[in-house]
């Protein structure tokens, strides 16, 4: 029944994320979608909130976290890494890249034996190519799916209405950590190890960022939508899985340079 | 004789060919650019002092005119001539705060232009990195140098990591148009007080 639910509630979400990116007139199809912000106030609402909870407590436990001795922190990374390898090769399956999709199985076989649960990485050591993530909300793009409307979510931060249905596939058994961890019956892990990684996982790029987010928090005149910018580039980079900072990116989509030349 | 001949001819050649402007390839420039940036931050002076020094370096060598009026968006269409000029006043004022306080931050960056890539007559893309240290990772950053007289290149766009700055600043400030239903005085209003605090 629990299932059922969720897969009610996914659908329901991925037919309006097609209709909210298109205005109705196109709901699939390749060419890049704005993102809307379809709910601004009560995300605006969501912000504030997260942004309290933030400094109360994400971001001294970031703090705190990267005081650690660096081999600490690098070898959760690397645990936490080895971990979305799971959700990233059924994606490069799903976005027909089987070739990455070998190579990331590699990655997880010998980083999870040779590297003793993920906590070092000796695939990068033997010559694996450059980790690269993707998840549900990445395919969905790259099947032609628009982002819908913008989202913030509470705790969970920035998202788009396609991502969080990208979101909800994990649990419905996209996620074979999920799977073991919260449905599987086994005596080494469960729903609380699970809460921890995902929990760790946000400290972790929190702490990575603590700098980034201040300077972009006092430097901003709307701190809200900066954030939903950058959010929103940085997820359509990874949808084109175009090399981070490439021209394509840049620059054939931004023509109104072109008008500034006129003036 | 033959001297004052090859002599005559040495000016009449230097002088006919002179040209007091030069042209600057965009990667010397960016790298030039960051060089100078650099010297500054890792100057022995305080903080106050780095962002007067940032400020020069900026209105030197980046279009804050023209990152101005493309972060405007089409809003930039409904200005009249007196808009025109309060808004580049005030924009320059916000963008030189907003942009040393950002740099301030950092010490001693070292950045490498790696690569550049001409995207035609007017812009050119020049690829660096900002050098890892042991609290950060390597990053990428992208230029964008506005070119079209190449003796003066320009700063239009930082690229970090495939985020554009430039981009940011104008969706940033359309949501500041648009949660004020488009009244442009708005924007003139918080520009202002950024500038003044």
């Amino acid at each position: 029944m629990n299932r059922f639910l969720k897969f009610i509630f996914l659908f329901i979400f991925l037919t309006s994320n097609a209709l909210a990116g298109s205005d109705g007139d196109l709901q699939l199809s390749n060419k890049s979608k704005s993102t809307k912000d379809c709910f601004e106030p009560l995300n605006r609402a969501t912000f504030a909130f997260n942004q309290t909870l933030d400094k109360a407590i994400l971001k001294p436990v970031a703090k705190g976290y990267r005081s650690l001795p660096a081999p600490i922190k690098k070898g959760t990374g690397n645990v936490l890494n080895n971990l979305s390898t799971l959700i990233t090769i059924p994606n490069n399956l799903l976005q027909g890249d089987f070739k990455l999709a070998g190579i990331n199985t590699g990655r997880l076989v010998v980083n999870t034996t040779l590297g003793i649960l993920g906590i070092f990485d000796p695939a990068s050591e033997m010559g694996f190519p450059v980790y690269v993530k993707e998840d549900y909300g990445q395919t969905l793009g790259t099947w032609g799916v628009g982002p819908g409307c913008y989202l913030v979510l509470p705790v969970l931060g920035p998202s788009t209405t396609r991502d969080t249905a990208g979101m909800f596939i994990n649990v419905m058994g996209g996620d074979p950590y999920y799977n073991i961890s919260v449905n599987g019956n086994n005596e080494y892990l469960d729903s609380q190890l699970f809460a921890v990684t995902k929990i760790l996982s946000g400290v972790e790029f929190r702490s990575n960022n603590i700098e980034s987010l201040n300077n972009l928090e006092t430097n901003s005149v709307d701190f809200y939508a900066s954030v939903k910018s950058l959010y929103t580039q940085d997820r359509a980079n990874k949808i084109k899985n175009i090399q981070r900072g490439s021209i394509e990116v840049i620059y054939k989509e931004d023509d109104d340079w072109e008008e500034i030349d006129t003036k | 004789m033959k001297k004052k001949i090859i002599l005559s001819l040495f000016f009449i050649i230097f002088f006919t060919n002179f040209n007091p402007a030069y042209s600057i390839s965009p990667d010397v420039f960016i790298q030039s650019t960051v060089n100078r940036a650099s010297q500054v931050l890792s100057e022995n002076i305080s903080k106050e002092e780095k962002i007067k020094k940032l400020k020069l370096i900026a209105m030197e060598t980046v279009d804050i005119k023209g990152v101005g009026f493309y972060s405007l968006g089409p809003a930039r269409k409904g200005l009249n001539n007196d808009q025109k000029i309060t808004y580049s006043n005030l924009f320059e004022n916000y963008f030189l705060k907003s942009f040393s306080s950002r740099l301030a931050e950092y010490t001693n960056p070292e950045i490498e232009v790696k690569n550049k890539q001409i995207l035609n007559d007017n812009y050119t893309i020049v690829n660096s990195i900002l050098i890892a240290t042991d609290d950060r990772p390597e990053v990428r950053i992208d230029w964008r140098v506005y070119t079209k007289n190449s003796d003066n290149p320009l700063i239009r766009d930082l690229i970090i990591e495939g985020l554009s700055l430039a981009r940011t600043q104008k969706e940033e400030f359309a949501s500041i148009l648009n949660s004020n239903d488009g009244n442009i005085d708005a924007l003139f209003k918080i520009l202002e007080e950024f500038s003044n605090n």
